[in-house]
């Protein structure tokens, strides 16, 4: 199996993580969703380390991220497809 | 895969089976652990479990000091065991407590006699059951005699990515032949809470989570000095990737694959309702809650790792994996199980489940795991409060 950059644990999750070094802007990136074993591409318009988060789509600010097929968190900054998801733009619904 | 159906362990006289046929030396009282350490000292084949506590105890938390030193000797991991304590009494109580497993349990006290006698006496007692257990064969058990506990430490983004989704794996493909599974950290599923809830295979299950959730929820709340958004997650979360403490609940909570649990146990409670997952009310520090664990009666450990814990246990076997690649190898004495190919797409969940299963049963069988070879035997008792 080819390697991959992305991992994207369940298919209903609209963010996937970066399992390489890091990605670069305008990186074509292979992703692997985990629960369905399938692969789909995105292109990157951040630069995003390991372990970090990248939007699989758009999303607009009060939208829930979900990861593990779970409610995370809400966009509290308007997200494009490809950037990078973290404290920055998201903020938990617990306080 | 085909999943083999038995394992080689130890066969017990309560009907369970063992991964390990220990000896062991249980200090009632912080008091006592010299003694008992002189005896594991003198007699070969004996394990002392010295600890902090046993002193002045009183109500859930003295309750707890005695479920957890009589679960630790009825574990089927322990072939026979000595109880020392300063005074009779509560000597007598841990060891009448044991003896109904029918395996040999004997109880001395220091007060009136000293440690030298004390000692002596003990170390004939304890050569006669060491050479007694080491005449113990193992022998083809039902695989569904593994009763399996799962904890992990020192996380990290890979852990919720791909170490915690295997052992997930494991329980989903062993729970149907009839295992006994534990779960734990109830301060960790914060976040994940209300999902983690409804995984109650019953309305009553689903009840006393969610109580002893927010009740543990509640004592933390109570005590901390600051805002707990400081510090779940944790700045080294953060740098990792962690954005929000739902998110590193749910990578925890991927332990447990999709299966439900049928029941919430105290802490160190020993499970009641028959084969299936079980949540335990335990503390998220790994040598604590793997302690509880054990003493619940749990015969082998799956401890998945981020950035490398250590943690052992002197009577339950702790296998450890990780996928992170750098802790694999940095760290490579301590990792029983590298599952870091999942990151480079080279395994997926399945291979990577089945490998865990492979190790889980070869430690079961009797391979030493790392941390057993390292001599980690970590046995932390939970004190729930002040003594008097």
């Amino acid at each position: 199996m080819a390697g991959t950059d992305i991992i994207i644990h369940d298919e209903k999750d609209n963010v996937g993580v970066v399992v390489i070094e890091k990605i670069t802007p305008k990186q074509d990136c292979d992703c692997w969703i985990m629960e369905n074993d399938k692969s789909v591409k995105i292109q990157s318009m951040d630069e995003i380390p390991l372990g970090h988060k990248i939007a699989m789509t758009d999303l607009k600010e009060g939208d829930t991220i979900l990861k593990y097929g779970h409610d995370i968190g809400k966009v509290v900054k308007n997200i494009k497809k490809g950037e990078h998801v973290h404290v920055h733009n998201v903020k938990t619904k617990k306080w | 895969m085909e999943i083999p159906k038995t394992f080689l362990g130890y066969k017990r006289e309560d009907g369970r089976s063992g991964t390990r046929n220990h000896v062991i030396i249980l200090p009632v009282d912080d008091i006592s652990n010299a003694c008992a350490e002189a005896v594991a000292n003198n007699i070969k084949g004996t394990i002392a479990l010295p600890h902090s506590y046993g002193r002045l105890q009183f109500g859930a938390d003295l309750e707890l000091h005695f479920r957890t030193m009589i679960g630790t000797g009825k574990n089927p991991n322990v072939a026979a065991v000595i109880v020392i304590g300063i005074e009779p009494k509560w000597t007598k109580r841990i060891v009448d407590a044991i003896a109904v497993t029918g395996k040999p349990v004997e109880g001395f006290s220091i007060e009136g006699v000293g440690d030298i006698d004390t000692i002596a006496k003990v170390s004939k007692k304890a050569q006669e059951f060491s050479m007694w257990a080491s005449e113990k064969q193992r022998e083809e058990r039902p695989i569904s005699d593994l009763w399996i506990s799962v904890k992990c430490g020192e996380s990290d983004t890979t852990s919720g990515l791909a170490s915690n989704p295997t052992v997930g794996n494991l329980m989903d493909k062993l729970e149907p032949l009839g295992v006994h599974l534990c779960f734990g950290e109830t301060s960790e599923l914060t976040g994940a809470e209300t999902v983690c809830e409804k995984r109650g295979k019953t309305p009553e299950a689903q009840e006393k989570f969610k109580k002893t959730w927010s009740a543990y929820n509640d004592f933390i709340l109570k005590e901390a000095t600051d805002d707990l958004s400081e510090s779940q997650p944790t700045a080294g979360n953060i740098a990792g990737g962690l954005t929000t403490i739902e998110e590193k609940a749910f990578g925890n909570f991927q332990k447990i694959g999709s299966r439900q649990f049928i029941d919430v146990l105290e802490p160190a409670e020993e499970p009641s309702k028959g084969p299936g997952l079980y949540f335990m009310d335990t503390s998220s520090a790994a040598a604590e809650c793997v302690t509880l664990q054990a003493a619940g009666g749990f015969n082998i450990h799956l401890f998945p790792t981020g950035q490398g814990n250590i943690i052992g246990n002197p009577i339950e076997p702790v296998v450890k994996l990780t996928a992170n690649p750098l802790t694999a190898k940095t760290m490579s004495e301590h990792i029983d199980v590298d599952v870091s190919k999942i990151l480079s797409r080279k395994m997926n969940l399945d291979e990577a489940g089945d490998e865990l299963i492979k190790a889980t049963l070869r430690v079961a069988n009797g391979r030493l795991t790392c941390a057993e070879a390292l001599g980690h035997k970590e046995f932390v008792m939970t004190k729930l409060y002040r003594s008097a």
